[in-house]
C-alpha cells in the first residue's frame, strides 16, 4: 500500500484509516437507507431528515477530531451523532420511540445526543446550537482543557441571526469552535441562492468577522478531514474559529417523504455522480487496496444494520411515567408544593 | 426574616445583587458572569459593580449586543462544567433571545433523555415604576412561567437577593432570577456570610386573620403598605411574599387561606396570562373549602406601559388598588 495522499493536514491519511472512514460512512448510509424505509413503514413516527450524502462531512471531521471534543449537530444529525460513537441501534431505537432509544424517546430523530462521547445535542431550531456551541468552547478557554467545539449547520442557518451573534462572539473572544457548513443547495425547498446575496453564504460572511474561511468538497472525507484537522489545530493553539463550507449534496428530500422534485435532474445526476462513498472507494483504489476488502466491508456493514434494525424493532418502548423525568436535575418535574 | 439577617448592616438591593454574585464566585471557581456593560461599567443599574475590579476579566465578560449570543453561550458553558450567570439587561429583551429560554435550555436535559444538565442563572432587570416606556418596563415573569422546565426566582428584600442569588447559582436547574427595578434603591438588613434561601420556599412577611395577599418582588412592599393603611381600620392582613415561581410555593398559601378564608393575589404582570392565575387555579382546585370569598387579583391592565408616571399608575397594581379590593372582599 502506498503511504497516502497528503492534502496539506500533516498528517495523510492512509489506507487502513481510509477504509475504517468508508466503513463509518456506508454504516450511515445504511442507516439512513433503513430509516427511510422504516418511516415508509409507518415505524418510525413523527418526522426524519436523512443525511444520506453527507456522510463525508461527518466521518471526515470526528476523524479530525479527538475524543473529548464537542460536537452541536442539526435536526437533520444522525450522521454526526453515529460518526461521534452512537450506534445505529441506538439511534433507530429512538427514530422508532423505543426505550433503549439515545434519549429514551424523549427526543426522536431531530434531537439525537449522546453527552458520553461529547456528541451534545441535535438541535431543531435553525441556527440555535452555534452560539450554544461557542458557549462549550468558551468553558473549554477557561477551564483551559484544549477542547475544541463544532457546530455543524446548514447552509439556511445563515440567514438566521444568530449564526451572525456566534460568528461575531467567537470572534471577539477567540474562541476554540469550529463553524462547518453542510452546504447541500437548499435551506429546505428553496435553493439557498435565491435567498442569500453571496455564493457561499458561510464562507463569505467569516470574512466580515475577521474570521478565515475554508471551502471544501464535502463529498471527500479526506479533504473534509485535513481541512478540520488545520481549523482544530488553529483552535487548540488559541487562534481562535474557522469557518468551514463543505459542499455537499441531499440523496434524500428535506424531510419524510419529501420527494425533493425541486432539484433539476442534471443537478441530482451529477452529485450522485459524486457519492463520498465511490469518492472513497476510488481513494482506496488509488492507494493499492484490493476491490476484496471493500466488499468485505459492504457485507459486514449489511449485516449491522441489519442486526439493528431487528434489535430496535424488538426492544421495548419506553416506561409511559418516564414522561414525568428528566425535567429537573433531581430526575423529577415538580414545580410547586 | 430578622432572625436571618444581620441587623448591624443595611445595604440597598442593588448592592445585594453585586454581593450575591461576589459571594458565590468567591466560593466555587466555576462560576463565571457575561452580559452587556456587567464589566467595565459595573451594569446599566450598578447591580455588577466593583465584580470585574475583584475577579478580573476571566470570571466577568462584557458581550455584545447579542442577546441570543449570550444566552446561547451561557447554555454551552453551563453544559460543559461551567456555572454561568447570564444579564439580560432588560427583562422585555428576553423577546430577543426568547428561542433559548422557551426552547433549548429548558428542553435539553428532557429531550435528551437526562443525559445533561443545565446550571444557569439568568438575570434580568423586570418590571415598571421608573418610566421607562413599554420596551423597557414590563413585568414579564409570566412568561417565564409559561416554559415547564425553568425555575423563576423574585426576590424582594436584600437578604433574599443574596440567599436566593446563592441557591440560584447552585442549583444543576436553569434558575431566571428577577430583578425588580423598582426595588434597587431600596434598602434592608444584610444578608449573614453563608445565607442560603431555598428556591421555592415563600416567607410570611406579616402575619394577619382576615385576609391573605400573595405577593411577589415589588408587590410585596405594596402589600405591606396596603396591609398598614387596613390594620387602622382594623382589617388583619397576612402577607405573603412568594419569591419564587417555579417551585411554587402552594403550601404556605394555602395554610395562609386557612387561617384567613381570603385571598388577593398581587402581580404585576398583566391579569391576562398573569401568575396570579395559576395560583388561582390551584385555590379553586385544592383550597374551595377554605374560601370565605371570591378569590380576588390585582394586576397589571392589559395594555402595553405607558410612559407617563400618571398613566402608568393606571395600569400597574397600586396601594389603593389592594386596599379597595380587600374592603370589598371583608364586606363579602
Amino acid at each position: 500500500m502506498t503511504a497516502g495522499t497528503d492534502t496539506g493536514a500533516g498528517v495523510a491519511t492512509g489506507a487502513d484509516e481510509l477504509l475504517g472512514l468508508y466503513e463509518q460512512m456506508a454504516v450511515i448510509r445504511g442507516t439512513e437507507k433503513a430509516a427511510h424505509d422504516l418511516f415508509l413503514a409507518g415505524l418510525v413516527k413523527g418526522t426524519t431528515h436523512l443525511a444520506a450524502g453527507h456522510e463525508a462531512v461527518a466521518v471526515g471531521a470526528s476523524a479530525a477530531l479527538r475524543p473529548g471534543d464537542y460536537v452541536f449537530a442539526t435536526y437533520r444529525g444522525h450522521h454526526h451523532a453515529m460518526a461521534r460513537g452512537a450506534s445505529p441501534e441506538e439511534c433507530l431505537a429512538e427514530l422508532m420511540s423505543k426505550g433503549t432509544g439515545l434519549c429514551k424517546a424523549k427526543g426522536g430523530s431531530m434531537h439525537l445526543t449522546k453527552a458520553s462521547v461529547g456528541m451534545l445535542g441535535s438541535y431543531a431550531i435553525v441556527g440555535a446550537h452555534l452560539p450554544i456551541a461557542a458557549g462549550a468552547a468558551w468553558s473549554a478557554k477557561l477551564r483551559g482543557s484544549g477542547q475544541v467545539a463544532v457546530a455543524f449547520f446548514g447552509d439556511g442557518a445563515t440567514n438566521i441571526g444568530a449564526f451572525h451573534e456566534a460568528l461575531n462572539l467567537a470572534a471577539v473572544w477567540a474562541l476554540p469552535v469550529l463553524f462547518i457548513c453542510e452546504n447541500n443547495l437548499y435551506m429546505e425547498y428553496t435553493p439557498i441562492g435565491d435567498v442569500t446575496p453571496v455564493a457561499n453564504p458561510a464562507a463569505d460572511r467569516a470574512v466580515a468577522y475577521g474570521l478565515p474561511a475554508e471551502i471544501v468538497d464535502g463529498n471527500d472525507v479526506v479533504l473534509v478531514k485535513d481541512a478540520v484537522a488545520r481549523a482544530a489545530e488553529r483552535a487548540r493553539s488559541g487562534n481562535g474559529p474557522t469557518v468551514i463550507e463543505a459542499k455537499t449534496y441531499r440523496h434524500f428530500g428535506h424531510s419524510r417523504t419529501d420527494p425533493a422534485s425541486y432539484r433539476p435532474s442534471a443537478e441530482v445526476e451529477e452529485w450522485l455522480s459524486r457519492d463520498p462513498l465511490d469518492l472513497a472507494k476510488a481513494r482506496l483504489e488509488a492507494l493499492g487496496v484490493a476491490a476484496d476488502p471493500v466488499a468485505a466491508v459492504d457485507k459486514r456493514v449489511a449485516g449491522i444494520v441489519k442486526d439493528a434494525v431487528a434489535a430496535a424493532k424488538a426492544a421495548p418502548g419506553p416506561d409511559p411515567a418516564d414522561a414525568m423525568t428528566d425535567v429537573w436535575a433531581d430526575g423529577g418535574s415538580a414545580w410547586r408544593t | 426574616m430578622a432572625d436571618v439577617t444581620d441587623q448591624a448592616k443595611v445595604i440597598t438591593y442593588r448592592e445585594a445583587v453585586a454581593e450575591g454574585i461576589a459571594r458565590e464566585l468567591r466560593r466555587d471557581p466555576s462560576v463565571v458572569c457575561l452580559g452587556e456593560d456587567i464589566g467595565a461599567a459595573g451594569g446599566v443599574f450598578k447591580t455588577t459593580a466593583g465584580l470585574l475590579a475583584e475577579f478580573g476579566k476571566q470570571r466577568v465578560w462584557d458581550t455584545p449586543i447579542s442577546e441570543q449570543a449570550i444566552l446561547g453561550a451561557a447554555m454551552g458553558a453551563a453544559m460543559t462544567g461551567m456555572r454561568p450567570v447570564a444579564e439580560i439587561m432588560f427583562s422585555d429583551f428576553f423577546a430577543c433571545c426568547w428561542d433559548y429560554l422557551a426552547n433549548e435550555i429548558p428542553k435539553m436535559r428532557y429531550m435528551t433523555g437526562g443525559q445533561v444538565k443545565v446550571p444557569l442563572v439568568v438575570r434580568t432587570a423586570n418590571g415598571g415604576g421608573l418610566g421607562f416606556g413599554a420596551q423597557h418596563s414590563q413585568a414579564v415573569e409570566n412568561w417565564a412561567l409559561a416554559i415547564p422546565g425553568l425555575k423563576i426566582a423574585a426576590p424582594s428584600t436584600p437578604a433574599d437577593v443574596v440567599g436566593l442569588m446563592a441557591a440560584a447559582i447552585r442549583s444543576d436547574d436553569p434558575v431566571v432570577f428577577f430583578e425588580h427595578k423598582g426595588l434597587f434603591a431600596s434598602k434592608g438588613p444584610a444578608a449573614p456570610e453563608g445565607h442560603v434561601v431555598e428556591l421555592g420556599r415563600a416567607a410570611v412577611v406579616r402575619e394577619g386573620s382576615d385576609v391573605s395577599l400573595v405577593a411577589l418582588a415589588a408587590t410585596v412592599p405594596l402589600a405591606l403598605a396596603a396591609a398598614e393603611q387596613l390594620a387602622a381600620d382594623g382589617i388583619s392582613a397576612e402577607v405573603i411574599d412568594l419569591r419564587c415561581l417555579v417551585p411554587l410555593d402552594m403550601a404556605t398559601v394555602l395554610a395562609s387561606l386557612g387561617r384567613t378564608s381570603r385571598l388577593v393575589i398581587v402581580e404585576e404582570n398583566p391579569y391576562q396570562g398573569g401568575w396570579g392565575g395559576t395560583v388561582a387555579s390551584v385555590v379553586a382546585d385544592e383550597g374551595f373549602e377554605l374560601l370565605d370569598a371570591p378569590v380576588r387579583r390585582v394586576a397589571a391592565a392589559c395594555v402595553p406601559l405607558p410612559f407617563a408616571d400618571v398613566l402608568e399608575q393606571q395600569v400597574i397594581p397600586t396601594v389603593g388598588a389592594v386596599t379597595e379590593t380587600v374592603r370589598t372582599l371583608t364586606a363579602y
